[in-house]
């Protein structure tokens, strides 16, 4: 082996992959709020909603969760123009990631709504709340806190997969790194570079998530 | 130019899809053992071993696949060694699903009950006795379907392998696409042929669940 890494190089292409990792970001970020929501709203009719959305959300869910989300990207990204919906790369980018986490958030926190008490639903309606004030203020919170754990993994794992929307000429960090690689046929460092910073970023995302998690669920009493 | 039929696409993904099938089965099988491994350093008693797969694991599942194959593909040509796709493809798709299937088989082997272990220490049995003849058969029944489930992601994660060049389905979606000009009926059929694949795993594996918990409430 005569390879002599050198990593000193990299500086003059450190605006690329500052904005890499900038997009990366903001793919993540809205990524995580919107696909939470629609989860929340995914799982809300699958556990509780009504009869006839029930199969359409079911069906939707299964087709994300057995399907490559690099599938579901070129789907959206190459196939949707075809319809006459063009979108950019990184708006393209962007609904496949809320679209995939949807679903897969949509399983988890359904697991929490389940874990729910029945006792929870009675005392609610004891109260005259209807079945969706008992969710929104009684339900919700708690299935939330119970399944946060599994949820941030999810969205840590979505977030590693966004460095396939590189493939659709959306500038993430995994581009930056093709990018340098590209330009300088220095492979090696280049994506040892960016797979350092993509640990680093999964380690400050899971710090990220559990201090909202903190922020967001009340402290409950040790039980 | 020339037309193409529904079914000229179709028998053209379908032949593809073998070579899906084929690297799945490679990245499972190859995970499993690699992955066995990993249990074994993780639950031994020495701490260095333990930190060992720790790191391991958390390097493999705090990364993303696609950089991990790109490192096999670019980064092992760079030490004189000439990588084929395919030989790329499956050597990071193993290392990737081993870190997953170990720290799944540990959360099984954890879920054991402390007393079993020292119950089996009791009879004088040795670390590896214990594990072969208490540890394991029990730790075995509760994996299953998690490890089924896992399967699903393995079969999803070879869809990567077409961006370093292995033709299997991805990439002869993206060739059948670039031919046809047809890419919403092309991704489409891709989807549902990935979908065909992946459905009965995931099904089954909910199915060993609900049985594997029946099987609890009976105790």
């Amino acid at each position: 082996m005569n390879y002599q890494f050198e990593f000193g190089w990299l500086a003059e292409y450190y605006p690329q992959i500052v904005k890499g990792i900038g997009i990366t970001v903001e793919l993540i970020a809205v990524g995580a709020v919107a696909g939470i929501s629609l989860g929340i709203f995914c799982a809300w009719v699958r556990a509780l909603g009504p009869a006839w959305l029930k199969p359409i959300v079911a069906l939707y869910v299964e087709l994300i969760r057995n399907t490559p989300f690099l599938i579901q990207l070129f789907f959206i990204f190459f196939g949707l123009p075809s319809l006459g919906l063009k979108l950019s790369e990184l708006q393209a980018a962007n609904i496949a990631m809320v679209v995939n986490l949807g679903a897969y958030s949509c399983e988890i926190i359904r697991a929490g709504i389940q874990a729910t008490p029945k006792g929870q639903f009675e005392a609610g309606a004891s109260l005259a709340m209807t079945r969706f004030e008992t969710f929104r203020h009684v339900v919700l919170v708690p299935s939330l806190q119970r399944i946060w754990p599994a949820l941030s993994s999810q969205v840590v794992i979505v977030m590693l997969g966004s460095a396939v929307v590189s493939q659709i000429a959306a500038e993430d960090l995994t581009f930056a790194a093709n990018f340098i690689q590209s330009r300088t046929f220095r492979a090696f460092e280049a994506y040892i570079v960016s797979t350092a910073v993509y640990l680093a970023l999964a380690v400050l995302l899971r710090q990220v998530l559990a201090m909202v998690g903190g922020l967001i669920f009340p402290r409950r009493a040790a039980r | 130019m020339i037309e193409f039929t529904i079914w000229d696409i179709l028998r053209n993904l379908l032949l593809a899809t073998r070579w899906t099938i084929v690297l799945s089965l490679v990245s499972f099988v190859g995970g499993g053992i690699v992955g066995l491994g990993l249990l074994f350093l993780r639950i031994s008693k020495r701490a260095w071993l333990q930190s060992l797969a720790k790191y391991y694991i958390e390097l493999f599942q705090g990364t993303p696949l696609l950089m991990q194959l790109f490192i096999a593909f670019f980064g092992l040509g760079l030490f004189g060694i000439d990588v084929p796709a395919w030989l790329a493809a499956g050597l990071a798709l193993i290392l990737w699903s081993a870190a997953f299937l170990g720290e799944i088989w540990r959360g099984c082997v954890e879920a054991i009950a402390k007393g079993q272990w020292e119950a089996s220490a009791s009879l004088g049995m040795g670390r590896l006795q214990q594990m072969r003849y208490v540890i394991l058969p029990q730790a075995m029944k509760i994996a299953v379907p998690p490890t089924v489930g896992f399967s699903v992601q393995v079969v999803k994660g070879t869809a990567l392998t077409s961006i370093i060049g292995f033709v299997e389905l991805s990439k002869a979606g993206t060739v059948v696409t670039n031919a046809t000009f047809q890419p919403f009926t092309v991704y489409g059929l891709v989807a549902l042929i990935y979908f065909a694949l992946c459905w009965p795993l995931s099904q089954s594996s909910q199915i060993l669940e609900r049985k594997l918990n029946v099987a609890h409430r009976n105790h």
